[in-house]
C-alpha cells in the first residue's frame, strides 16, 4: 500500500519534470486540450443557460396560467389553417367566466381578456417606441407573476370605466423618468394623455429577446378605444388552481372553449391552448438536440486534443524506452510503469484544463459585460467538471501508450538506442 | 565467512551458499525463419562471494547468460533457481520483484536518470521496494558515501564525470543489499585509468562480502575476479580460477 503511493509520489514527481524539460512541446500539445475545454465550457454553459433562461421565462409567463390563442406558440407549419380562425374576443372571455363561473368542481380560476400590439408613449420630450402594450382586465393583477416597485394595477373601477391609466415595465419607466418616480405623472399614448399609477419591477427578458420591462398595460376599454378590436394578438389567459393538475385543464379549457365558440362535435378547434407544460414539451427535444449537437461538435475538438496527447504520450514512450528499461531492471512492475505514464498525460490535460478554464473565465466575464440578460455563471460545478473531463481525456488519450510502456521486455527496452 | 586467504591459496569454489543454479539453460531468439541459439546449454552454479568474469568473443551470448541470470529475461528451456526460487517459470511482476530485491545491475552506459540528482537515482530502487521516505533518504546518502561520492550527492549526471556517474550506477546497484551484483561490460565506457578505479572498487565490495558477476571481453579487467567462465557459441567453453 505504501509502496503504491510512493510510486504515486515518484510519477507526479517524474512527470512535472519531464513537462518542465519539455515545455514547448508540452505547452503545445496541452493548447489541444485548452480549445477543447474552452469550447466545452461555453457550449455546456450556454446550454445551461439556455435551459434557465427558458425556465425562468416560463416562470414569467405563469406556470399556473394557460393563453387561448388564434396561434400556437410553438410554430405552425399550416398557416392557412390557423389564418381562417376567428380573433379572440372579450366577448369569449366573458362567456368562458360564465361557464366557469356554473361549474364549481373546475381546476379553472377565472379568464381575462388582453390583447396588445406595439406603441410609443412619451413624456416631456423623452419618448420610447416599440413599447408592448397591453389592454386587459383588472383581474389580470392576479395573473401578473411580476411585482411592482410603485403604486399598483389598475382597479376594476378604472378598468370598467376605461380609464386613462397605464402601468409601466421597469424599462420604460427608467427610459421616461430616469432618476425619479413617475407615478402620477401623465405620459402621452397615441396622442392620448394617460396618468401613471403603477411600475413593474425588473423581471428580464425571454432568453434575451423580448423583454418583459419594454411593456406597458391599460384598461381593456381604454385600449381598445385607442387602438381598435381585431388583433390577432388578442388571447385569454385563463388562471387556473392547482398547477399540478395542469393536463386536467387544460382538457377542461378546451370544453369550455368549444361551447363558447358553439362548435359541433368533431370540428376541430378553431382555437390554441397554450402555455403550461405544452411549450416545455415541444421545446425539450429541440432542447435537447441543440444540447446534443453542440456538445458532440465542441467535443470533437477535445478528442484533437486527446489525440496530440496521445501522440505525445507515444513519442514519450518511445523517447524514454531505455529509461523504462532500467527501472524495470531496478524493480518497476508494469503498474509502476502505466502509472507513470498515465500521470504524464493526465498531468498535461490537467494543466491545459486549468489554463482552458482561466480562458473561459474570461470569456464569460467579457460575456456579462455585453449581454448582462445572458444566464451564464462560472460555478463551482464547472470547475469540478471540466477538472473531471481534463482527467478522464488524459486517461483515455494516455491508457494506450502507457499500456505498451509497462509491457515492454525490460531487454528489449534495454537495447533500445 | 572465511577470512581472506593468501592469493596462491585462493580456492577454486567457495564455500558459500548457493545463490544461483542454472541447469541445461537455453535461450532461442526467431528472426523471422531463422532461429538463432543464443545459448544452447549453460549449467552453472554461484556462491555467496564469489567474484566471477563472464568472457567470450562478441555474440558468444554473454549478455544473454548475463540477462538470464539478472532476471531481466526467462530461459527457452532449462531449470533456473534463484535462492532456491523458481525464476522460469516466474511471471513480469514477480521477477521484477527479485529483481528489486536480490539483483543489482551495472550497466555500461550507466543508465542514469538525466534529470534527477545522484541521490534521486540511487533511491529508485528503494522508492520501488517501498522504503519509508526519510529511511530511503538516509540509506541512499550513506551509500553514496561508501563508493566515495559523498559529495556529488546534489549533482546530475551530466554534472559528473563518467566514472563518478559509474560509482552513482554502483551506488543505486547497492543501495537494496542484493545478492549479486550484475555489471555488463562496467568498464567499456570509461578510460583505462578511471576504469581501474571502478575495479578497484568492485574489489572492495568483494572483500566485504559481495558478489560480484562482471561481463567483459577484456582480459585484464576479468583478471581481477576470482573465477572466470569463457562463453563460446552459447556453450561454457571453460570455467576455472582467475589465475
Ligand atoms: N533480442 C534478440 N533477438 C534476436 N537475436 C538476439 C537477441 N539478443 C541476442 N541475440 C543474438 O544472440 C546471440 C548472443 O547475443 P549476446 O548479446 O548475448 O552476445 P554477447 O556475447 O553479449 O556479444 P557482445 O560481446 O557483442 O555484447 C547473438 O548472435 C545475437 O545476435
Ligand atoms: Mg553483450
Amino acid at each position: 500500500m505504501k509502496r503504491i503511493l510512493y510510486e504515486l509520489i515518484e510519477s507526479v514527481r517524474i512527470a512535472m519534470a519531464q513537462i518542465r524539460a519539455n515545455k514547448m512541446r508540452s505547452a503545445l500539445t496541452a493548447l489541444g486540450v485548452v480549445i477543447g475545454i474552452v469550447a466545452v465550457t461555453l457550449m455546456g454553459t450556454a446550454i445551461a443557460g439556455i435551459n434557465i433562461g427558458f425556465d425562468r421565462s416560463l416562470a414569467m409567463l405563469g406556470e399556473d396560467v394557460l393563453y387561448v390563442d388564434k396561434w400556437p406558440w410553438t410554430g405552425a407549419e399550416d398557416w392557412w389553417n390557423y389564418a381562417n380562425r376567428p380573433s379572440l374576443r372579450p366577448e369569449d372571455a366573458v362567456k368562458l367566466n360564465r361557464i366557469i363561473a356554473a361549474s364549481p368542481d373546475s381546476q379553472l380560476a377565472f379568464a381575462v381578456f388582453a390583447d396588445g400590439r406595439s406603441a410609443s408613449i412619451k413624456s416631456n420630450g423623452n419618448s420610447v417606441s416599440g413599447v408592448w402594450t397591453q389592454g386587459t382586465g383588472a383581474a389580470y393583477g392576479r395573473i401578473l407573476t411580476a411585482d411592482f416597485t410603485e403604486g399598483r394595477l389598475f382597479n376594476e373601477t378604472e378598468d370598467e370605466s376605461a380609464r386613462q391609466v397605464v402601468v409601466l415595465g421597469y424599462d420604460v419607466a427608467q427610459a421616461l423618468f430616469p432618476g425619479r418616480s413617475p407615478l402620477g405623472a401623465t405620459v402621452t399614448i397615441h396622442g392620448q394623455p394617460f396618468q401613471v399609477v403603477g411600475v413593474l419591477a425588473r423581471q428580464g427578458s425571454f432568453l434575451g429577446l423580448f423583454s418583459f420591462d419594454n411593456q406597458m398595460v391599460l384598461p381593456l376599454g381604454a385600449y381598445r378605444k385607442y387602438f381598435g378590436v381585431r388583433d390577432d394578438y388578442a388571447e385569454i389567459q385563463v388562471k387556473i388552481k392547482d398547477k399540478t393538475r395542469l393536463d386536467e385543464a387544460r382538457e377542461e379549457l378546451t370544453g369550455f372553449m368549444r361551447r363558447v365558440r358553439g362548435q359541433i362535435p368533431g370540428e376541430r378547434d378553431n382555437f390554441n391552448i397554450n402555455g403550461g407544460a405544452i411549450f416545455k414539451e415541444k421545446l425539450d427535444p429541440i432542447k435537447r438536440g441543440i444540447a446534443f449537437a453542440g456538445l458532440f461538435v465542441t467535443g470533437l475538438s477535445l478528442f484533437v486534443g486527446a489525440i496530440g496527447i496521445m501522440n505525445i504520450t507515444f513519442v514519450s514512450v518511445r523517447e524514454r524506452t531505455k529509461e523504462i528499461g532500467t527501472r524495470k531492471a531496478l524493480g518497476a512492475r508494469r503498474r509502476t510503469v502505466l502509472l507513470q505514464f498515465l500521470i504524464e498525460a493526465v498531468s498535461i490535460c490537467v494543466l491545459g484544463g486549468a489554463v482552458g478554464l482561466g480562458f473561459t473565465y474570461i470569456l464569460f466575464a467579457v460575456v456579462r459585460g455585453a449581454m448582462p440578460s445572458f444566464p451564464i455563471e462560472f460555478s463551482p460545478l464547472l470547475v469540478v467538471v471540466s477538472m473531471l473531463v481534463s482527467i478522464a481525456t488524459g486517461i483515455l488519450s494516455g491508457i494506450i501508450p502507457a499500456w505498451g510502456a509497462s509491457r515492454l521486455d525490460p531487454v528489449v527496452a534495454l537495447r533500445y538506442e | 565467512m572465511s577470512p581472506p586467504a593468501p592469493v596462491e591459496a585462493r580456492p577454486v569454489r567457495p564455500v558459500g551458499p548457493l545463490v544461483i543454479a542454472i541447469e541445461g539453460v537455453t535461450k532461442l531468439y526467431q528472426m523471422g525463419e531463422e532461429t538463432i541459439h543464443a545459448l544452447r546449454g549453460v549449467s552453472l552454479e554461484i556462491r555467496r562471494n564469489e567474484y566471477l568474469a563472464i568472457m567470450g568473443p562478441s555474440g558468444s551470448g554473454k549478455s544473454t547468460l548475463m540477462n538470464m541470470l539478472g532476471c531481466l529475461d526467462t530461459p527457452t528451456a532449462g531449470k533456473y533457481e534463484f535462492n532456491g526460487h523458481d525464476v522460469a517459470g516466474m511471471v513480469d511482476d514477480e521477477l521484477a520483484e527479485i529483481r528489486n530485491r536480490e539483483i543489482g545491475f551495472v550497466f555500461q552506459t550507466f543508465n542514469l536518470l538525466p534529470r534527477s540528482d545522484a541521490l534521486r537515482n540511487v533511491e529508485l530502487p528503494l522508492i520501488y521496494g517501498g522504503v519509508p521516505t526519510h529511511e530511503r533518504h538516509e540509506r541512499a546518502r550513506q551509500t553514496l558515501i561508501d563508493v566515495g561520492l559523498g559529495n556529488r550527492i546534489h549533482h546530475k549526471p551530466n554534472e559528473l564525470s563518467g566514472g563518478q556517474r559509474q560509482r552513482v550506477a554502483i551506488a543505486r546497484a547497492l543501495v537494496n543489499r542484493p545478492s549479486i551484483i550484475l555489471a555488463d561490460e562496467p568498464t567499456g565506457n570509461l578510460d583505462s585509468k578511471t576504469g581501474v578505479e571502478i575495479l578497484a572498487l568492485f574489489n572492495d565490495l568483494y572483500e566485504k562480502g559481495n558478489t560480484l558477476i562482471v561481463v567483459t571481453h577484456e582480459e585484464s579487467v576479468a583478471r581481477h575476479a576470482r573465477r572466470i567462465i569463457r562463453l563460446h557459441d552459447g556453450l561454457i567453453e571453460s570455467d576455472g580460477p582467475a589465475y
